[in-house]
């Protein structure tokens, strides 16, 4: 038994992409291991949960929680790892917004299954359904049963600190890591409770290196409509709808520099109370009509404005969810 | 009322419930209002709730300097008129027991509750929810200061008429300097193209004519006319404008006035500015004999020598060799600490009401080619004739309202109509003894000698017909109608409907704004209403301000108004120009966005959102910043900025979500 | 016995111009429903879709924007623009199912308040017949950006 701080680090609904970004930082992978003892690591090492059960309430120095709450064993440990942690971090951006999973916000849970289970492409010629409990001769088994709604981290337990990304930045997570240690070493001291770490203090536009002028928008266009995208000037100008203006600085401008639009995985500026709204206001702003059969008819090139705006927002906005999600079911 | 300890970080707030009389408390239960706030607003920081009568009488006032000082309340609400009466007083009260008044509110129950809703128990209800509202509103609060800024003591007055040589020459005259913008050749206005002025029916160019000459050689006034404004930037105290002065092609220096080259021009054309169409100018020419400044000016797209090189003849028969062909227009920079725009009026287009066939019969005549025909300078030396310029009009026809009081048309009075019209009938009979019929809808003459002008006029035989005219027309219903005009009215005193043939017909057309005058508010930053003309910041009780500090209006520029009323208005203005300048600072209300330049990414996405210009990029930081000087707080960049960087005092993000979150208390 | 039911509406008006028409409704003595709450901006483009929203969120089930008659904002244009986030807005919210009949957007000058009357009255009728949104106070630890931000920097001990 190591005297290192212990670390761990959780998936719930999520896609990997995080703790694969976690691998990217490559070398300094090292210092993580030097600094600490992972205890609990679903993707790196064996552990059961009744090992964490068994630890001392607070003995987990650091726990990096990555994945939205979609289910009752995602809530459950997410309340276990609370209790076992000193500092529990929302990592990436299904645990600080809900990301994609969010999406599924729009859907009730109906739905939801009937798209998994038994669309044409799934081959389920007997049409089983998951059931939460099944009985078999040693015992009842049983699954966890998706919420209503899925849910941010914060919205579930007190969270210490949000890294924000899709996935967060390499060096972004460097960089938290080498904070952490400083920390540790007794060189740097921790920001406040609640702080975004591992970004910038403004958005996208402030690290990307495209020209931008006083915009005009006639009319929002696909990017393949505009290909090819003129590489100097900015995207959002071009007609293109670009999410850069509202989204949270850190991952330096990745997708514009090469020419892609932003789509927000970064999250809202600092502050911000709905990133979706924040979008609104500022795709509203370059709109260059004033009668309303103008202004609609440059808004119907953005068709789908709430997947747009909330691609990975949506399960931390102000609504969450749409009725359909939870209309007949409650929350 | 009593007191509360509120929760830790919340402000401690007092709440005044106004009975108003009975005027509240008629349809709301202000006691229940006062213990609903003390029980479940304590947590938001209400210390102490207290109901009153009269909360902005004196003793109103007192109670909330009391709890100020003795509790140490540092925010207060009360509950009762709107904040657009007495939002001011409760801030002064609140200032002069020490606390700064932009940590008080005003919220409205009475125009908003008590007058509008007839249930008693749904109205208190609906009241404490608005409290309610404010009370989680007003935590978020700030201190706020006005902003100073200093006053440049020039003056920048656009439009030469009667209007703006009032206001400048009573800046002039105080010691301060005025710069006088006229786009035309002369200043003067359309008052100079008149020739009696009602009811004194003294001549208009002898009452005008001083006051030009002294505008004209006034130590303290630069007069700048066949000049335009181009661009007005800065903000109040402090504007920066651009003015083009047309080229004249006369040196000003060399010139004496003397009238030479007009008289040796051998090109003739149709003078439709001030003659309104009916004489001739010269290529080179002063718009009228009294002029000011005396110096012609060329007309370019006329001239013979810039058209084809040939004539000359003005240079060559100047004899201080004023004339200067190669002259460019000049453009100057002034700046000033106050704008008067006095730019007057521009006439309603009578060919639009075809059935009165001005512009088709010869002999329909506008109130502005009839003012030209009657003045001794115009085109028939005050001979009143018909087309032919000889034969004098037998019946006369004068019809009001043309264009005006019209829903197809204008929908406002134009104001001095029915005077002019009184006068015009005066000047044919006295000139010509023709007799006159005045066709009208109501008579106004409400100012001081008006409406004995009208007994006057009545008894000097004019006829009145009251009705609107249906139509002008040379068809003749038989011989006694041959070569007439006839006029189709129903005459509503007598029931009947009547033709009467007449041999002239004058239309008393509407004012309407100036044609640009859109276009000349946005330089400026002032809005014109629905009818087009400029706005002023109340319509009773200030109208000479406009809602843009630094912008002044005076004349007809604001509304059809008479001469007295544009004197008085120009006076105002200068009046108010005064008071500013001699307080040497202004103060602006300190409702201002402001840009966290850390948090700006310099996406330019509220770069063009301000109709102030406030906003600017700074490129070599790539961040915007915004004037509070120019700003005037509307929020609409506070609302666009995508990343959040850009926040407002007075009305903030936190301020409205707590109000927001207030008023759902209990849903 | 079942109430019927009353929406909860809440109104923003702009300082210059639709503010003065409730007030002008008021000292006219004009009755209309009263079942909005009237929130007071400087102007219409101070609008922000945040508001909006964290109204629907908070229990509202409609929200009317009011705002000078175009042409004649007192900030001369930014209605226009309040007019271009408005529509945005209404087809975004229609994305989280909720109609776009409830949210209005309506022009009234300082003259105007029997009209305002009107509008309102309209409007309350209209959200009454869509029924309440109810939609669910979604239990706090809540928002991510609402965390309390302690100034005490966690201690560290290795």
């Amino acid at each position: 038994m190591s005297d290192k701080p212990k670390f761990a680090m959780y998936w719930a609904a999520s896609c990997g992409g995080c703790e694969i970004s976690v691998l990217n930082i490559a070398e300094k992978i090292l210092d993580v291991d030097a600094n600490f003892e992972p205890v609990f690591w679903p993707v790196a090492m064996d552990a059961k949960y009744k090992d964490v059960e068994a630890m001392e309430d607070g003995s987990i120095l650091l726990t990096l929680w990555n994945g939205g709450i979609r289910n009752d064993e995602n809530e459950h440990i997410a309340h276990l790892l609370r209790k076992k942690s000193k500092i529990l971090v929302a990592f990436g951006s299904c645990a600080t917004e809900g990301c994609i999973p969010g999406l599924a916000n729009l859907s009730p849970v109906e739905e939801i299954f009937a798209t998994a289970y038994h669309t044409i492409s799934t081959d389920n010629p007997q049409g089983i359904h998951p059931q939460p409990t099944f009985e078999v001769p040693e015992g009842t088994l049983t699954i966890p049963t998706l919420k209503p709604v899925l849910k941010t981290l914060a919205q579930v337990v007190d969270v210490d600190y949000y890294m924000p990304g899709c996935p967060p930045e390499p060096h972004q997570i460097a960089a938290v890591i080498d904070l952490v240690i400083q920390v540790l070493q007794g060189k740097a001291q921790l920001p406040p409770k609640g702080a975004y770490i591992g970004c910038g203090n403004s958005t996208v536009c402030d690290e990307c290196p495209r020209a931008r002028n006083v915009k005009h928008i006639t009319a929002f266009r696909r990017i393949q409509e505009v290909a090819p995208l003129d590489p100097e000037i900015c995207i959002l100008e071009q007609g293109v709808p670009c999410n850069g203006p509202a989204t949270r600085s850190g991952c330096n401008a990745r997708c514009p520099r090469v020419g892609a639009q932003c789509i927000g995985c970064y999250g809202p500026a600092e502050g911000v109370l709905d990133y979706g709204a924040r979008l609104i206001t500022a795709f509203a702003s370059v709109v260059d009509a004033k009668e309303p059969e103008e202004i609609e008819a440059i808004l119907d090139g953005i068709p789908d404005p709430t997947g747009q705006f909330y691609r990975f927002n949506l399960a931390d906005s102000l609504l969450r969810a749409s009725t359909a999600a939870w209309k007949k079911n409650g929350h | 009322m009593s007191e509360n300890t509120p929760k830790q970080d919340k402000p401690k707030v007092g709440v005044y419930v106004c009975h108003c009389g009975s005027n509240i408390a008629g349809m709301v239960d202000v006691e229940a209002v006062r213990d609903w706030a003390r029980e479940h607003l304590a947590e938001d920081g209400v210390v102490i709730s207290r109901d009153y009568k009269f909360m902005c009488s004196s003793l109103g006032q007192e109670l909330i300097e009391k709890d100020i000082k003795e509790l140490g309340l540092e925010r207060v609400v009360v509950a009762a008129c709107s904040p657009h009466l007495h939002e001011k007083t409760f801030r002064t009260a609140s200032e002069r027991a020490g606390l700064n008044p932009y940590l008080t509110e005003l919220v409205s129950i009475r125009e908003q509750v008590s007058w509008v809703h007839t249930d008693k128990a749904i109205a208190t209800e609906k009241s404490k929810a608005l409290l309610a509202g404010t009370v989680h509103r007003v935590a978020y609060n700030t201190e706020l200061e006005p902003l100073k800024v200093p006053i440049n003591p020039n003056t920048l007055v656009v439009g030469g008429g009667i209007a703006g040589i009032q206001a400048a020459l009573e800046i002039a005259n105080a010691g301060f300097h005025v710069y006088l913008v006229e786009r035309e050749p002369s200043i003067g206005g359309h008052m100079a193209q008149f020739d009696k002025t009602f009811p004194t029916l003294d001549c208009s160019a002898c009452i005008l004519t001083p006051r030009m000459v002294e505008a004209g050689t006034h130590p303290n006034i630069t007069l700048l006319t066949w000049s335009e404004v181009m661009s007005v930037s800065g903000y109040v105290g402090n504007f920066n404008v651009t003015i083009k002065k047309r080229a004249r092609y006369v040196n000003e220096e060399l010139c004496t006035g003397c009238g030479i080259c007009v008289e040796k021009c051998p090109q003739k054309v149709i003078d439709d500015v001030y003659e309104a169409g009916l004489g001739y100018r010269k290529v080179i020419y002063t718009p009228f004999a009294q002029a000011v400044p005396k110096y012609p000016v060329l007309d370019r797209p006329n001239c013979t020598y810039f058209k084809n090189g040939k004539c000359k003849a003005c240079e060559k028969f100047c004899p201080t060799n004023a004339i200067d062909f190669t002259q460019e227009d000049e453009y100057l920079n002034v700046e000033v600490g106050n704008i008067i725009l006095a730019t007057g009026y521009d006439l309603f287009d009578a060919r639009k009401v075809t059935n009165y066939g001005y512009g088709r019969l010869p002999n329909v005549f506008t109130s502005l080619e009839f003012e030209r025909l009657s003045n001794a300078a115009g085109p028939t030396g005050g001979e009143i004739t018909l087309r032919d310029g000889k034969t004098k009009p037998q019946t006369v026809g004068i019809i009001h309202c043309v264009g005006s009081r019209d829903k197809n048309f204008n929908n406002y009075c134009s104001s001095i109509c029915c005077m002019q019209s009184l006068k015009f009938a005066h000047l044919v009979k006295e000139r010509t003894g023709a007799d006159v019929y005045e066709f009208y809808i109501d008579m106004r003459t409400p100012m001081k000698a008006y409406d004995e002008f009208y007994q006057r006029v009545l008894d000097e035989g004019t006829l009145f017909v009251r009705g609107k005219v249906a139509e002008v027309t040379n068809a003749a219903h038989g011989p006694h109608e041959k070569g007439k005009l006839i006029i189709q009215v129903e005459d509503t005193l007598v029931g009947k409907q009547r033709r009467i043939p007449v041999d002239m017909v004058i239309l008393s057309v509407g004012m309407e704004p100036r044609h640009d005058a859109k276009q000349t508010g946005q330089l400026f930053g002032i809005s014109c209403s629905s009818d087009g003309w400029y706005i002023e910041r109340h319509p009773k009780l200030d109208p000479v301000t406009t809602m843009t500090e630094g912008i002044l209006i005076a004349g007809c520029a604001s509304g059809p108004k008479d001469i007295p009323a544009s004197v008085a208005q120009g006076a105002a203005a200068a009046a108010r120009v005064l008071d500013k300048i001699l307080q040497k600072e202004v103060e602006l209300e300190p409702i201002r966005a402001t840009v966290n330049e850390e948090k700006c990414s310099g996406c330019r996405i509220c770069n063009n959102l301000c109709p102030f210009n406030a906003i600017s990029f700074i490129d070599d930081l790539a961040v915007t910043r915004i004037n509070p000087a120019l700003c005037q707080g509307c929020g609409t960049c506070v609302a666009a900025c995508p990343a959040g960087a850009i926040s407002g005092t007075g009305f903030s993000n936190e301020q409205i979500f707590a109000q927001i979150d207030g008023l759902l208390m209990g849903v | 016995m079942s109430e019927s039911f009353e929406p909860v509406i809440v109104g923003f008006t702009c300082n210059w111009c639709s503010y003065r028409a409730a007030d002008a409704a008021g000292t006219a003595r004009v009755k209309y429903a009263p079942n909005v709450r009237l929130i007071r901006l400087m102007c219409s483009g101070r609008l922000d879709p945040t508001f909006v929203m964290k109204a629907l969120a908070g229990g509202a089930d409609g929200v009317l924007i009011t705002g000078c008659h175009p042409g004649d904002c007192h900030y001369i244009d930014q209605n226009y623009k309040a007019l271009r986030r408005f529509l945005l807005l209404r087809r975004t919210l229609k994305g989280f199912g909720i109609e776009p009949e409830r949210i209005k957007l309506v022009w009234a000058s300082a003259a105007e308040g029997m009209k305002l009357a009107n509008e309102i009255n309209t409007f309350v009728d209209e959200v009454r017949k869509l029924g309440p949104l109810n939609w669910p106070k979604w239990d706090s630890n809540g928002h991510a950006a609402l965390q309390p931000r302690s100034e005490q920097v966690m201690e560290v001990t290795a």
